[in-house]
């Protein structure tokens, strides 16, 4: 193989579009015919978080929220931009603790469990509910 | 007219503090410094109960108790990463902004044409970082940044106000500033006020009547800057880099008192290593390292003060040659016969690290040595940066083992076992 120098070329004279190509290291061997098609891998934050500055972690202990899929120990991703809504499921601070339950607006407020031996929470007048987040998805971890 | 605001949160640390205590909503709440020596941040109710900002915990803390207030260690995992989230929601706001401290920014407001407009800005910032993280902010909005200071410190006064307040009419402007002690002033301090004081000037409205002239020749172009401000003319522009630090400074509270010097010397070595890992982690070389050591300020035992610094012909960022500094200089600032509380290494004079400063009879082995230097200590920092496992022979370890804060809370947004919890 013969190389002819033909002068030096520096990045930055480039447009965008051809930077790539002479910034790849040059191997002796088949350039990876992926080259072209790289993407990040995928990105489970990407996935589960839309909103990094508001969005809290929360872990789940009991198992009151077990037929909506939210296991004991879950990792709950709770985002306080959301505005909580009839049918959402909320973490809520109820007496000093920290609870997670389904919000039920109507015909009452009240906070319902998804599990059978639980009962419902009802709100009585002039009891404070305050709202930390919308849980957007829970994480269950079974190994 | 073109305006600037300061986005300011209310007691900051005491504020982090209630976000996953919202049992807490109404209760007196203060934060300790490390070592839970003195009070350095509180809760509205605190405040109210006469808990005085820097007091020193012990003096207050039985009348604190009793009357069913908080305490908190300080937490700062909790409160760096509330206050990343915090600026980052205003980062998304504006185009330009300067984050001034932990819980202080100044944000630009270009897009906003006039005074209704901002307002309406801040009213919306506020109920924003209010609803997403928890934090209560106050808004001071004005031509520059001297008076958005003002502005913040009338919002925070003004109860059962908004907690915004924007200062753009003349008139409103100097009506404020009349009521305003001239040491409450962005940049007069005591000193200053007192000089001021003495040549008739009282208030913020006093300061900005006074001659530029005079001001200037009298004082300092920083104090006119100050007047330029009130007056409504930007001086002091918003910075969105980050400048270099100029000094690092490593200083603790003892747990219990240290006499002599065999007892102090593997504590100020403690300090100059910890100081050294800042240096080279901020990429500087320093020229200078001092030693400062006192005693309690509080108590009748004998008083003492002692700071002595040590120069190198060149600059530097190895931990031995910190240590050799550190030392001489100990040795010097040290008096026999002393119960010392406190203690702490200053490291300054800094210049960039890349720029190689050759002596003139440095050879090309020395250089060599340099660079093995330089690899050493990259290793070493590195495999310190969990957790130390490489000691300096002048250290003592046991002393670094972390401290015991007995009433810290949960690192609730940093650490995967203290998730706060929800049945």
């Amino acid at each position: 193989m013969t190389i002819n120098y033909l002068g030096s070329i520096s990045a930055d004279d480039l447009p965008a579009t051809f930077t790539k190509f002479f910034l790849e290291p040059v191997s002796v061997g088949f350039p990876s015919p992926a080259n072209d098609y790289l993407e990040s891998p995928i990105d489970l934050n990407q996935y589960l978080i839309k909103n990094g500055a508001a969005t809290f972690l929360v872990r789940v202990s009991g198992d009151s929220m077990l037929n909506a899929n939210i296991a004991d120990q879950a990792i709950l991703i709770v985002d306080r931009s959301l505005k909580p809504k009839h049918g959402s499921i909320v973490v809520a601070s109820l007496d000093g603790d920290f609870v997670c339950k389904r919000l039920q607006l109507k015909p009452r407020l009240c906070l319902l469990p998804e599990n059978s031996k639980y009962q419902p929470i009802y709100i009585q007048h002039g009891q404070d509910l305050d709202i930390m987040g919308t849980v957007t998805a829970a994480i269950n971890k079974f190994e | 007219m073109k305006l600037l605001a300061l986005v300011d949160c209310d007691n900051f640390y005491a504020s982090c503090e209630r976000v996953f205590r919202p049992d807490l909503k109404q209760t007196p709440v203060v934060v300790l410094s490390n070592n839970d020596g003195c009070v350095i941040a509180r809760s509205k109710e605190a405040k109210s109960m006469g808990i005085k900002m820097g007091v020193p915990w012990f003096q207050v803390k039985k009348a604190y108790l009793a009357r069913g207030g908080r305490v908190f260690s300080s937490n700062f995992a909790l409160y760096g990463d509330l206050s990343k989230r915090v600026m980052n929601i205003l980062e998304g706001m504006v185009k330009k902004i300067e984050v001034y401290s932990i819980d202080e920014a100044f944000l630009d407001l270009q897009h906003i044409q006039n005074s209704k407009q901002a307002y309406e800005f801040g009213i919306y910032c506020r109920s924003t970082v209010h609803q997403w993280v928890g934090i209560p902010v106050r808004i001071g909005i004005a031509p520059t940044k001297t008076l958005t200071k003002i502005a913040s410190h009338v919002a925070k006064h003004t109860n059962g106000g908004t907690g915004v307040c924007c200062l753009s009419k003349q008139k409103h402007i100097a009506h404020i500033l009349k009521t305003l002690p001239v040491n409450e002033v962005w940049g007069v301090g005591r000193n200053l006020s007192k000089q001021l004081n003495q040549l008739g000037t009282h208030s913020a409205y006093d300061l900005m009547k006074m001659d530029i002239g005079f001001i200037r020749k009298k004082f300092s172009v920083v104090l006119e800057r100050t007047v330029r401000e009130l007056r409504g003319e930007p001086c002091i522009q918003i910075q969105n880099h980050i400048e270099p630090k100029k000094q690092i400074v490593v200083s603790r509270s003892f747990r219990g008192k240290i006499e002599g010097l065999n007892a102090l010397k593997p504590l100020i070595s403690n300090f100059a290593v910890r100081a050294g890992e800042k240096l080279r982690h901020e990429n500087q070389k320093c020229s200078q390292v001092s030693v400062f050591i006192s005693t309690s300020r509080f108590g009748k035992q004998p008083q003492y003060r002692g700071f002595n610094s040590f120069r190198f012909s060149h600059p530097i960022n190895d931990t031995r040659s910190i240590l050799m500094g550190a030392n001489t200089a100990l040795d010097i600032a040290f008096q026999e016969g002393y119960a010392y509380a406190k203690a702490g290494i200053l490291l300054s004079q800094f210049s960039c690290p890349t720029v190689i400063q050759k002596s003139l009879f440095e050879t090309m082995n020395q250089l060599y040595a340099l660079k093995q230097d330089e690899n050493l200590m990259q290793s070493v920092d590195e495999l310190n940066s969990h957790q130390t496992q490489i000691y300096y022979a002048s250290q003592r370890p046991s002393s670094l083992l972390p401290i015991q804060k007995r009433m810290v809370s949960p690192r609730y947004t940093t650490n995967w076992l203290e998730l706060p919890t929800a049945l």
